[in-house]
């Protein structure tokens, strides 16, 4: 029982369809900067987070930001504020309407929005430097769970 | 002096393990010896508010590659020039003419690559380098045109822009080109793709920070045609822009269409006062 569970749940992110409880980018229910509620209903994995976010081809937040608590990790980036201390610094549902789209809290930051689909600029497809096909649906940068194991990860940093 | 020092520097980096060498923000330009180049300088009136001290991307560099631009038999991008200056005295077309013919010495047109682009008042347009070198190949000589910063094209310019190295940049910001100059500077600002950013969220607010292991440069065109260790070929300013907002994850303009002109204008313009340098070497 248990094991089907898993393989649909497995069959549903595979495919990209969203859960019957995932919230949609456009549906994120920001109370000025902050998103209270989960995105998902299951809560994020701390460990899946860190991978996320030191990883190049998923969040790649070491781009930017820098943290003693990856430091295993090479090459931190100087764009964005150190990340030691957000756990303290942030409540859940602040750090969770940062990595949903910065831009509430912080007007004109560069901080990309990851986990919006719409109201681009040029939209590409992918780093393709071609134009998104219309009919292609647009995938925000992280899904729903990422940015849950995101903010788990974020909630550990405490100093 | 400053020279044995910086060899200094690259081989103890060697030593350690290519690739770790950090940037020397405080190096000083000088090619074979006897030219200097200025690759740090008060900016021109029009960024006043946004940029106060204009800095050359060889200053952004390890000192390894810095160490590469300042001698010409180290500078891959000079094989590319000599190719051009070949090219510069063959005929070619219906018309049996080479560049050459009306314009004497490439030494000759020392000063032209500073003002590019700049305005054509017969044309109507502001028009870059390649589109200039495109116009004599076809109206005066009868040969066919190149492809925009394709390799013939952007050696004849990075030959152009070698006899003009050491002199100042010097883009018009007014007159007939303003309208240009202006939709460039909206360019600069405009954020694309999902990732939304513009030109100036890394090279402007960022600059001298690093991305990842990028040390983030101002983005000035000064050096261009620019040899790429990366690529290991010569590249167009229009190429490079390209590779910019692709990795924004926005939908590109092509190398020669109006948007890049017009941004090769403004962009170039933010660097008046700079040397000239091309080719130039990066990473």
């Amino acid at each position: 029982m248990k094991r089907t569970t898993i393989a649909l749940a497995a069959f549903a992110l595979g495919t990209g369809m969203a859960f019957a409880d995932t919230v949609a980018p456009g549906n994120v229910a920001f109370d000025g900067y902050e998103v209270a509620e989960s995105l998902t209903g299951t809560p994020g994995d701390p460990e899946k987070g860190r991978e996320i976010m030191t990883n190049k081809s998923e969040g790649n937040c070491i781009s930017c930001h820098a943290a003693e608590a990856y430091a295993d990790v090479p090459f931190h980036g100087e764009v964005g504020p150190m990340l030691d201390g957000a756990g303290d610094r942030w409540s859940e549902a602040e750090l969770r309407g940062l990595v949903v789209n910065a831009k509430m809290a912080f007007e004109g930051t560069v901080m990309p929005a990851f986990y919006k689909t719409e109201g681009f600029n040029r939209l590409g497809d992918g780093f393709t430097g071609k134009a998104h096909p219309e009919d292609k649906p647009v995938e925000p940068l992280l899904n729903a769970q990422q940015v849950e194991d995101v903010v788990a990860y974020l909630k550990t940093l405490t100093e | 002096m400053k020279m044995k020092l910086l060899h200094g520097i690259a081989a103890a980096a060697l030593a350690l393990g290519a690739g770790t060498a950090m940037a020397d923000e405080d190096a000083e330009l000088v090619i074979n010896g006897d030219l200097e180049i200025v690759t740090k300088t008060d900016a021109p009136a029009h960024l006043e508010g946004a940029v106060g001290e204009i800095m050359s991307g060889w200053r952004f560099r390890d000192s390894t590659t810095q160490v590469m631009q300042m001698d010409d038999f180290d500078n891959p991008g000079m094989i590319f020039v000599d190719d051009a200056r070949d090219m510069w005295a063959t005929a070619e077309g219906s018309e049996g003419k080479s560049c050459m013919d009306c314009h004497g010495e490439p030494e000759d047109m020392a000063g032209v690559k500073p003002v590019y682009p700049k305005w054509n008042e017969a044309a109507g347009e502001v028009r870059t380098l390649q589109m200039q070198m495109n116009d004599c190949r076809e109206n005066r000589m009868g040969a066919e045109t190149w492809k925009y910063d394709a390799g013939d094209a952007v050696a004849m310019e990075a030959l152009l822009a070698s006899v003009s190295r050491g002199m100042p940049v010097n883009v018009a910001t007014d007159g007939p080109g303003q309208s240009t100059w202006e939709q460039g500077k909206e360019l600069y600002y405009t954020r694309t793709g999902q990732l939304d950013l513009s030109c100036a969220s890394c090279h402007e607010l960022n600059y001298g920070n690093m991305i990842r292991a990028d040390h983030l440069s101002q983005g000035q065109v000064n050096g261009f045609p620019t040899y790429r260790l990366k690529n290991t070929k010569l590249n167009g300013i229009h190429s490079r822009f390209k590779g910019c907002v692709r990795d924004t994850r926005a939908e590109t303009f092509s190398a020669g269409s109006p948007e890049f002109v017009a941004l090769e204008m403004y962009v170039a313009s933010r660097g008046n006062g700079l040397s000239v340098e091309g080719p130039s070497v990066r990473n």
